[in-house]
């Protein structure tokens, strides 16, 4: 592999990650994280349709005319998105009943179109696709450590298996119910970007705003 | 550039949408058998599992071999091949003003509106008889309509277990209808009394020798209420108490 596909691959799982340092994606990142497994199959579903998507508009970026380009991307990000919906409901139609909408709302994920718009419009089809499962990936390790984080502490439970018993079957651990709900994604969310940016400070934004030196003299002349 | 005239644009344009229908509707249609067969598998699990019937470790094609799918006329209370037994939507059927009655106010206290005129039911077989009858019911809670099936004994006088499978109640109140430790106090209870149905939810805890009285709900009185009204209503004169008296007396 040449040093710009490692690079494609690996990137945007730490260095370039979509959800903690662009913070795309976040819609399903809360929604679907409260179990592993249907946060793992839908992080299989995000990763296929951003290489696939990635890969047919690399594919055709030659013929696309500039006025209908974000069109073009939309029709191939939707098609790909009823197709993986179509098997889901044909293989895991547990698991597809409980993601339910959230399958369908790949289409407005903004890790599939953002990556096709900036990487797929410029880049050869295999990069492409090498960056389309990269940004999978970026966006797996965030979903899977939040959803481990959920199910462990809000039902006591990893992959549906008793991990820490609960008090309300004879065990010992009260469990939390706030994971259990949505907002918890949010603290969990910046409790990661926190922490990937205290170990890459690089990652960290300039401040915007920075306070002005001569505003601290307020209570002084009170 | 040239990619980007009118002709070309509409080409393009042209061109994609063929390809991505190609794709998506043979998508479709190559997997819809396999997507049947599991809302079809969905259903007959739910079925079991309201029922308090369902037992995991075994598949659940395997325990629904023992079901017979029946079509009752709720307006006689016998079985009735007017519709298909394998196509019959109840749902859609309580909409079609053909197929359904309007309830009057004093009937209506499942507040469900129309009453479907055929229903279908699901008798479990144990050693070539009736052991079991599964019946569908619904009716109105606090916020939603509350879907689910409540099973009797060969007697069709007691329960053998009540469950909902869909219901959007508050959840940790009238939610608890789903509470496996409240739905194991049904198991056991008389239906009826006297000819009437008697069966309802009691305000607090029912006392320990009550047939009829189940606990109700605590903090959600309003679910309570509508929990009795369906189970009365469909256990009553216009539900599937004609067809349960038929069942009994083995003229059904």
């Amino acid at each position: 592999m040449s040093n710009k596909v490692k690079d494609a691959l690996y990137s945007p799982i730490f260095d370039n990650n979509p959800i903690a340092l662009q913070i795309l994606g976040i819609c399903s990142a809360l929604a679907v994280t409260s179990s592993l497994k249907v946060t793992l199959v839908m992080c299989l579903s995000v990763t296929v349709v951003t290489a696939f998507s990635n890969l047919s508009i690399s594919l055709i970026r030659s013929i696309i005319p500039n006025s209908i380009r974000i069109i073009v991307q939309m029709v191939i990000i939707a098609s790909l998105v009823i197709v993986v919906d179509q098997f889901l409901k044909a293989f895991a139609y547990e698991i597809s009943k409980q993601l339910s909408v959230f399958v369908g709302l790949i289409i407005t994920n903004c890790i599939v179109m953002g990556r096709a718009e900036a990487f797929a419009m410029k880049n050869p089809p295999i990069p492409s696709f090498i960056d389309g499962i990269g940004n999978g990936l970026g966006y797996s390790v965030v979903l899977i450590a939040i959803a481990i984080v959920r199910e462990l502490f809000g039902s006591g439970k990893l992959f549906g298996f008793e991990i820490l018993p609960l008090i309300t079957e004879g065990g010992w651990y009260v469990p939390n119910g706030l994971l259990l709900l949505p907002p918890s994604a949010f603290f969990l969310i910046g409790f990661f970007i926190w922490a990937l940016r205290s170990w890459k400070s690089e990652q960290v934004e300039e401040n915007e705003f920075p306070m002005a030196s001569n505003s601290s003299a307020a209570e002084e002349t009170a | 550039m040239a990619k980007d005239t009118v002709k070309k644009t509409i080409m393009v344009a042209l061109g994609l949408c063929i390809v991505c229908s190609l794709i998506v509707s043979t998508a479709a249609v190559m997997l819809k058998p396999m997507q049947d067969a599991n809302k079809e598998l969905d259903r007959q699990s739910n079925i079991l599992a309201a029922a308090g019937l369902l037992d995991s470790s075994l598949s659940v094609e395997e325990q629904f071999k023992q079901v017979q799918v029946k079509v009752v006329d709720l307006r006689t209370g016998k079985y009735t091949d007017a519709v298909d037994v394998n196509t019959y939507d109840e749902g859609k059927a309580s909409k079609n003003p053909a197929l359904s009655e309007a309830l009057s106010a004093k009937d209506d206290i499942a507040k469900i509106g129309r009453r479907e005129n055929y229903a279908l039911v699901y008798l479990v077989q144990k050693d070539g008889q009736m052991d079991k009858v599964i019946l569908p019911i619904r009716g109105a809670g606090l916020w939603s309509t509350l879907y689910g099936f409540v099973a009797l004994e060969r007697d069709t006088n007691t329960v053998v277990g009540l469950g909902f499978y869909q219901h959007a109640e508050t959840p940790g109140l009238g939610g608890e209808v789903d509470n496996p430790r409240w739905k194991a106090l049904w198991p056991g209870k008389q239906v009826y009394h006297d000819g009437e149905v008697a069966i309802a939810l009691v305000k607090g805890t029912a006392p320990p020798d009550a047939v009829n009285d189940i606990d109700g709900l605590s903090g959600a009185t309003l679910t309570s209420v509508g929990v009795t009204n369906l189970v009365q209503f469909w256990l009553g004169e216009n539900g599937f108490q004609p067809y349960l008296i038929n069942l009994k007396a083995g003229e059904a």
